[in-house]
């Protein structure tokens, strides 16, 4: 309605050519999002900048022992996509645009082609959800050509300490952060006497390997481990469920006194099914039961509420860590863009390095880089899977520097060389 | 005139009616338990427990201290309660999830900021209709408005701006840059400047309302505390416009701001999660909510000691207090 009037007035007043550049400015900065009001407030004499993000993803479906666990199809993407929408909304008042590029290639594929295209196309800011040895694969390749990469899926540790890039940014938390997050909340309990259940699988090894630099590091004890072999069954079958009920049981039978069982198994073979199952009654956390993430879809503590209601109300389900992780990715590149007014990469590159770069992220305090290996610094959620338990860190865990960095490899013990 | 003859009356009424309806009625929402609680400024002491909508937070009341409007952010309303009973007695239709709202000075609008949507409501008090709808950046929040009413401020958390909006024609003239997640716009009452408060930044930034750009940034230092424990968000300044006060949430503390200097000389230790701020109308006493400890605490202006902390109800949020 609004709308039609002005485009009237517009029309009765200006010459054809301007209504012309006008409607073309509209279509540019999504007209969806801009109701005509303050199309007029803003004056369509203003330059827009238009500034591309590439998503590089490797993608293939994952399986998972429970069907809600199965990660939607546009995990982590669709956080992107509605940081977009956030950056377009400041950029309309400072006539900057932000799309999205996304591309997926297969989940094992040789992703140097793929990234070559994105970079032919223009993107110099690209986000990867991909494993480490592909990123590793193209780090090097985004430095030659001026871009920055922003790790939104891999947690591998690796890739911050012996392969750890200067032009790699990363939004995704390590697992020693993830293990160090719970480890602070078990101790904090006083459930110090662990049994590790771990799977087959690399990375459940890896996970496995934080959560035991995690018990020494806070003064737990891994009282004992037990290996559960991957040996190819199916996920999900009909009858599927009494057999769990005797095997959980008899794969927890006899073991030392202990507090809670930790389960490491990112791989989805078992840890699912080690809750209300164990012999003994105890509580599970790690990759099962009480989860540490990035993110949790119930968090609405530090305006989360609002961020949630925003992406359930564009992707109709809720928000999960990579959403947020990628979010997050996108919001700190608006947020360099807004303020160097440019979307220049060296410029963008060195706002995001200053001592005093920051991004509210909804987790109670300023996020921040650290400077060693440009990893985000950040609190970790801990929650089940319908509710948030607590956040690390805890109470009582003291840091010189910052309380952030008890989570996850120190400066001090880093293998990070940053040339 | 009219409020040398209320001044009156309440100097008669009080003593010998003890008439609470002439009180200086403190009004606390809680953003948990879904009340408003009514505090006694002169004893200190609750009076009463209202229940309200979902979600509570931004309270404000009428100028001539007969209606109190609440944003229920859960019912996506802004409820009207008649001080006299304490009862609500209608609601405003104020869009989804209204947190922070301000009245103009002359009563007849309230602009409420619409965290869900990007949106600013005007909304015409008297009529209960909305008059106009106006775009802002991601999750509005401070609502401010310039003592002769012509310009208002509203802050947007994500974008990370202070948006002026004419209020004649309900369009946005100038977009300033502030620091992360600012909450709380507050004109100094001369209309010369306009205080943001940025959450997360942990700042407070001072915009030239002539030039419409920011010309001094306040930070706060604690000692024993880290930067980002300091959270500013509720602003309030004096009548004269020589002394700020700014709540800084989980640093527990209420900082003093010389409002000429812009030097900070105080910091006052209060409660937990220290969020919005309030005046009694004598200007002797500053009233915090502090969301943690689940109270409020009342601060003497000449002293900037804390008299007495009131535990009111669950997690709050907001405060009024009512007009002579």
């Amino acid at each position: 309605m609004a709308a039609n009037l002005n485009g009237m007035i517009m029309k009765s007043m200006v010459p054809n050519t301007l209504v012309f550049l006008f409607g073309f400015f509209l279509l540019f900065v999504n007209v969806s999002e801009l109701p005509a009001q303050e199309a007029s407030a803003n004056k369509p004499t203003k330059a827009v900048t238009e500034t591309r993000i590439g998503y590089l993803r490797a993608y293939e479906p994952q399986l998972a022992l429970s069907v809600l666990d199965i990660p939607p199809r546009d995990e982590g993407v669709a956080g992107a996509n509605v940081a977009i929408n956030d950056n377009n909304t400041t950029g309309k008042f400072l006539g900057q645009s932000f799309t999205l590029d996304a591309t997926e290639t297969k989940f094992d594929a040789d992703v140097v082609p793929v990234f070559k295209e994105m970079l032919a196309r223009g993107d110099r800011f690209i986000l990867t959800d991909i494993s480490a040895k592909q990123l590793l694969s193209i780090a090097d390749i985004a430095k030659e050509n001026g871009a920055l990469l922003f790790n939104v899926g891999a947690t591998d540790d690796i890739l911050r300490e012996g392969g750890c890039r200067s032009n790699v940014f990363h939004t995704a938390p390590t697992r020693t952060m993830l293990a160090d997050g719970l480890a602070q909340y078990l101790v904090w309990k006083q459930w110090r006497r662990w049994v590790l259940l771990y799977g087959s699988h690399e990375r459940d090894q890896l996970y496995a390997d934080a959560i035991r630099r995690a018990a020494t590091r806070f003064g737990a004890t891994i009282v004992e481990e037990r290996l559960y072999e991957d040996k190819g069954s199916a996920r999900r079958t009909d009858t599927g469920v009494i057999q769990v009920q005797k095997q959980m049981p008899v794969f927890t039978q006899n073991l030392p006194e202990h507090d809670v069982v930790v389960v490491a198994d990112e791989s989805e073979v078992f840890g699912s099914y080690v809750p209300y199952r164990t012999w003994t009654p105890r509580p599970v956390a790690g990759t099962a039961g009480l989860i540490p993430s990035s993110w949790h879809p119930a968090s609405e503590q530090w305006g989360g509420s609002q961020i949630q209601n925003r992406f359930d109300k564009a992707t109709g389900r809720r928000m999960l860590s990579k959403d947020m992780q990628a979010w997050t990715a996108v919001r700190i590149l608006g947020e360099a863009v807004t303020r160097t007014k440019g979307n220049d990469p060296s410029q963008v590159e060195a706002f995001i390095k200053a001592d005093d770069f920051s991004i509210a992220a909804f987790k109670g305090q300023k996020v921040t880089f650290r400077t060693w290996n440009w990893q985000l610094r950040q609190p970790i959620l801990l929650g089940d899977n319908h509710a948030v338990v607590s956040t690390s860190p805890q109470e009582g865990f003291l840091h010189q520097f910052s309380e952030l960095d008890t989570l996850g490899v120190d400066r001090p013990e880093t293998k990070c060389k940053l040339n | 005139m009219r409020r040398h003859l209320c001044l009156l009356a309440a100097t008669v009424a009080l003593p010998l009616l003890a008439q609470p309806a002439w009180a200086n009625m403190v009004y606390v929402s809680n953003e948990k338990d879904n009340t408003v609680t009514v505090v006694d400024s002169a004893t200190m002491e609750v009076v009463k427990t209202i229940d309200v909508g979902q979600r509570p937070r931004g309270i404000t009341i009428s100028h001539d201290g007969k209606l109190l409007y609440v944003c229920a952010s859960d019912d996506d309303t802004v409820e009207i309660i008649d001080t006299s009973t304490n009862e609500i007695v209608g609601s405003l239709p104020s869009g989804p999830d209204p947190e922070l709202f301000v009245l103009s000075p002359d009563g007849k609008t309230l602009y409420v900021a619409n965290e869900d949507d990007n949106l600013v409501t005007a909304i015409d008090v008297a009529g209960k209709n909305v008059i106009a709808e106006i775009p802002v950046g991601v999750e509005p929040e401070g609502m401010g408005i310039s003592p002769d009413g012509k310009t208002m401020v509203n802050t947007s958390e994500t974008t990370n701006m202070a948006h002026f909006i004419d209020t004649s024609t309900h369009e946005i003239t100038d977009n300033v840059l502030v620091d992360s997640r600012p909450r709380f716009a507050q004109f100094k009452p001369d209309g010369s400047e306009v205080w943001v408060s940025a959450e997360i930044g942990g700042t407070v930034s001072v915009i030239d309302n002539k030039k419409r750009e920011v010309t001094h940034k306040i930070t706060f230092e604690i000692q024993g505390l880290r930067s980002e424990q300091i959270q500013p968000v509720g602003v309030r300044i004096t009548a004269d416009g020589k002394k700020a006060y700014v709540a800084l949430g989980p640093a527990n503390r209420v900082a003093v701001v010389n409002a000429e200097t812009y030097e900070v000389e105080k910091y006052i230790l209060v409660g937990q999660r220290v969020w919005q701020l309030a005046f009694t109308p004598d200007g002797k006493t500053i009233i915090s909510t502090n969301g943690l400890s689940n109270d409020i605490t009342f601060i003497d202006t000449a002293t900037d000691e804390p008299v007495k902390s009131v535990t009111v109800g669950q997690l709050p949020w907001g405060v009024t207090v009512a007009p002579n």
